[in-house]
C-alpha cells in the first residue's frame, strides 16, 4: 500500500516490521477475545459448566432450559416490549426534535445542550433519578394526588405489569438526545434546493417530510435504527439501578440473567446459553444491515 | 448580473439578493403561530429533559424531613448542604462507612491510565491501519469492527479466564486492560479515518526524508492530530466514568468504580432510606461526565456522532 511493492526482500513477515508489531493488541484484541472469546462461549454453552466451566457436553440441555425458565421468558418479552417501544419513540421523538430544531431557531445550541446532556450521565445515574422521580410515595403520583386528583395512579416501578415502561421513559429520557443528533447531522446533509423546490410547488412542509425528506435520509435512518438496536439488546446497567430486576421477576431483561448466572447462580452453563441468545439477536439485526450497507459493492 | 443590479443603487440590490426565497433574512414576526408552535414544542420537550436535574438538585438541597412533606418539585424551604457532606464522606456500603469519595478516587484511577493507554494504542493502530498497511491488517480490523457489536456479556467470561490466568483479575490493570479492549474498536476507527484524511504526500515526504514508522508517528501525526485527540479523550473519560459493568465484573469491591458504589448505596436494604444523601451521591457521580460534556460542547458532538457512524 504504501510503496514497497518493489521490497525484494525474501521475508514476508519482516516486511512493515514496525507495524505489525504495533498492531499487536489490535490482532490480540480482535483474534483472541472478539472472536476466541465468541467462540469459546458459544462452544461452552453446550456443555453444563457449573461453577467452573467443564468440558462435559449435554447437547442442547442448556437451552432447553432456558427456553422453559420463567425468568428468562420475561426477560425476553421485556426485551421485545421495550425494545418496540424504544426504536419507535425514540426514532419518532428525535426525528420531531431535529426537525423543530431545523427551522432556523433561536437558542439552537442551548436546546441542543440541553436534549444531549443526559447522553453524557450513566445508566446508573439515569436508573437512580428516574427511580425517585417515579417513586409512587413522594415523586409524580404523589404530586398529582396533592393536586386534588386523589385517585390518580402512576406508580410504573411498583406493578409488575407496566413496570418495563418505566424503565422505558428512562431511557428514553437518557438516549433521544443521541437520536436528535444524528437525525439532525442527517436534515442538515439535504441540499437547500430540494426545499426550494418543494416550496415552489407548494407542498406542505409536513408531506415535504414524511414524502421527500424521510426517504432521502434513509442511510441515516438504517444507521441510528441499528445503534439503537444494540444498545436494547445490551440494556442491563438501567435496569440494575432502576429496579433491580423487580418487582418479583417483571423487569428482567436477558443482559441480567447472564450476569445472575455467571457470576451470583454459579450456573456458568446458563450463562453461556444465554449471551449465546444475545448473541443470535444481534446477529439477527447486524447481519442483515451489513448485507444491505456493504454487500452490494465489494470492499477492497 | 449583480454587476447591473449594483448600479441601481444599494436597497435594490439586497431586495433583489432576498427574492429567491427564505435564505435571506426575511422579517418574520416573533409571535406568529408557526413560531409559537415551534417554540412551544421545543420548551416542552426541554422541560422534560430538564426536570429530573432540576429534582435531583433540589432533593439534595432539603432536610429528609421537608422531603417527607412536601413534594419533590418545590424548591427547598431551608437549604443544607449537609446530604452532600454525608454522601461523600459517611455514606454506608455494607460495611463501609466512608462515603463516595472511595468511589471518586477508584474511578479516577481507573479512568485516567486507561483513556491514556487505550488511546495511545488505538491511535497507534490507526496510524498503522491508515499509513502502513500489511497483508491482512484489513481483516483484523474487520474483526475488531464487528466485534464492537457482540454484547459484551458474551465476551466477559473468556476475559475472566484469561485475566485470572495472568494474575491480573480483580486488580485494577486488569480492568484498564479490559477498557482497553473494549475502547479499541470505535477509537481505532476514529483515528484510522482521522489519519487516512491526512494528505498522504506529508507521509510520503517524510518516508522519502527516511523518517520510520515511529519518528513519522510521533513528529509528524501526533502533533498535526489533536483536535481528535481530544474527541477520543472526551470520549474515553465519559465512558470509562459511566461504565458499571466492568467494574462490578473484574474488580475487587475495594475498587469498585463510583457507579458501582453509587449503585450500592443507593439500593442498599439496610437502613432507612436518605433520598437527600441519595440524591447528592447520584448528582457527584454524574458531575464528571457532566462537566466534559459542558466544557467540551462541539467536540463532544463530534466524539458521539463518529461513535456512531461505524463501518
Amino acid at each position: 500500500m504504501t510503496g514497497q511493492a518493489y521490497a525484494g526482500r525474501p521475508n514476508q513477515l519482516l516486511r512493515n516490521l514496525h507495524s505489525k508489531i504495533a498492531s499487536i493488541p489490535m490482532i490480540l484484541t480482535a483474534v483472541v477475545i472478539f472472536l476466541g472469546g465468541t467462540l469459546w462461549t458459544v462452544f461452552y454453552s453446550f456443555t453444563n459448566s457449573k461453577l467452573l466451566p467443564r468440558l462435559s457436553f449435554v447437547g442442547l440441555d442448556q437451552y432447553e432450559r432456558l427456553w422453559a425458565a420463567p425468568r428468562w421468558l420475561m426477560s425476553i418479552q421485556n426485551l421485545a416490549i421495550y425494545g418496540f417501544f424504544s426504536l419507535i419513540f425514540s426514532l419518532v421523538i428525535g426525528f420531531v426534535l431535529a426537525a423543530l430544531m431545523d427551522q432556523k431557531i433561536r437558542f439552537e445550541n442551548t436546546f441542543r445542550t440541553i436534549f444531549l446532556y443526559p447522553f453524557a450521565l450513566s445508566f446508573i445515574v439515569t436508573g437512580l433519578v428516574w427511580q425517585w422521580v417515579l417513586n409512587p410515595e413522594f415523586g409524580v403520583q404523589s404530586v398529582v394526588r396533592s393536586l386534588g386528583w386523589t385517585s390518580f395512579t402512576f406508580d410504573p416501578l411498583y406493578n409488575q405489569s407496566i413496570v418495563i415502561y418505566g424503565i422505558l421513559i428512562a431511557a428514553l429520557w437518557q438516549g433521544t438526545g443521541l437520536v436528535m443528533c444524528l437525525m439532525l447531522a442527517g436534515l442538515r446533509g439535504i441540499d437547500e434546493d430540494i426545499w426550494k423546490a418543494s416550496r415552489v410547488d407548494g407542498i406542505p412542509m409536513w408531506k415535504t417530510y414524511l414524502f421527500i425528506i424521510i426517504p432521502m435520509m434513509r442511510a441515516v435512518f438504517i444507521t441510528t435504527l441499528v445503534i439503537i438496536a444494540s444498545g436494547i439488546v445490551r440494556v442491563y446497567d438501567l435496569v440494575v439501578a432502576q429496579t433491580s430486576g423487580g418487582p418479583g421477576i417483571a423487569s428482567e431483561v436477558p443482559a441480567k440473567y447472564v450476569y445472575d448466572y455467571m457470576f451470583q447462580a454459579q450456573n456458568l452453563g446458563q450463562g453461556f446459553a444465554a449471551s449465546t441468545m444475545m448473541l443470535i439477536t444481534v446477529a439477527i439485526i447486524i447481519v442483515p444491515w451489513a448485507y444491505l450497507e456493504f454487500g452490494g459493492r465489494k470492499r477492497g | 448580473m449583480d454587476d447591473t443590479v449594483s448600479l441601481k443603487g444599494r436597497a435594490a440590490h439586497s431586495a433583489s439578493r432576498l427574492a429567491p426565497g427564505p435564505k435571506g433574512k426575511k422579517p418574520r414576526p416573533m409571535f406568529s403561530p408557526r413560531n409559537i408552535m415551534i417554540y412551544g414544542a421545543l420548551i416542552f420537550a426541554a422541560a422534560y429533559y430538564l426536570l429530573p436535574l432540576y429534582v435531583m438538585v433540589v432533593t439534595s438541597l432539603k432536610g429528609m424531613p421537608e422531603i417527607r412533606l412536601g413534594n419533590i418539585f418545590s424548591p427547598p424551604l431551608e437549604i443544607t448542604f449537609e446530604p452532600w457532606v454525608k454522601a461523600w464522606s459517611s455514606a454506608c456500603t455494607g460495611l463501609n462507612c466512608d462515603g463516595l469519595s472511595r468511589g471518586f478516587w477508584n474511578s479516577v484511577r481507573i479512568t485516567i491510565p486507561s483513556t491514556v493507554v487505550s488511546i495511545a494504542i488505538a491511535s497507534i493502530n490507526g496510524y498503522a491501519l491508515a499509513n502502513w498497511r500489511f497483508k491482512g491488517a484489513d481483516l483484523f480490523f474487520t474483526i475488531l469492527i464487528v466485534g464492537a457489536f457482540i454484547p459484551y456479556q458474551v465476551m466477559i467470561y473468556p476475559i475472566v479466564i484469561v485475566l485470572r490466568e495472568i494474575g491480573l483479575y480483580g486488580s485494577l490493570t486488569g480492568l484498564i486492560i479490559v477498557h482497553t479492549i473494549f475502547g479499541m474498536p470505535i477509537l481505532t476507527l476514529l483515528f484510522r479515518n482521522y489519519f487516512s484524511s491526512l494528505p498522504e504526500e506529508l507521509f510520503k515526504a517524510a518516508r522519502i526524508d527516511g523518517a520510520g514508522f515511529w519518528t513519522i508517528y510521533f513528529k509528524i501525526m501526533l502533533p498535526m492530530s489533536l483536535p481528535i485527540f481530544v474527541v477520543a479523550m472526551i470520549l474515553q473519560i465519559t465512558g470509562i466514568w459511566n461504565d458499571f459493568l466492568f467494574g462490578v465484573v473484574f474488580t475487587r469491591p475495594e475498587y469498585y468504580p463510583m457507579t458501582v458504589q453509587l449503585n450500592n448505596i443507593v439500593n442498599s436494604v439496610q437502613g432507612v432510606k436518605e433520598y437527600n444523601v441519595n440524591m447528592a451521591a447520584t448528582i457527584l457521580t454524574g458531575a464528571v461526565p457532566l462537566i466534559v460534556y459542558f466544557v467540551s460542547g462541539r467536540l463532544f458532538v463530534r466524539g458521539i456522532a463518529a461513535g456512531a457512524v461505524k463501518g
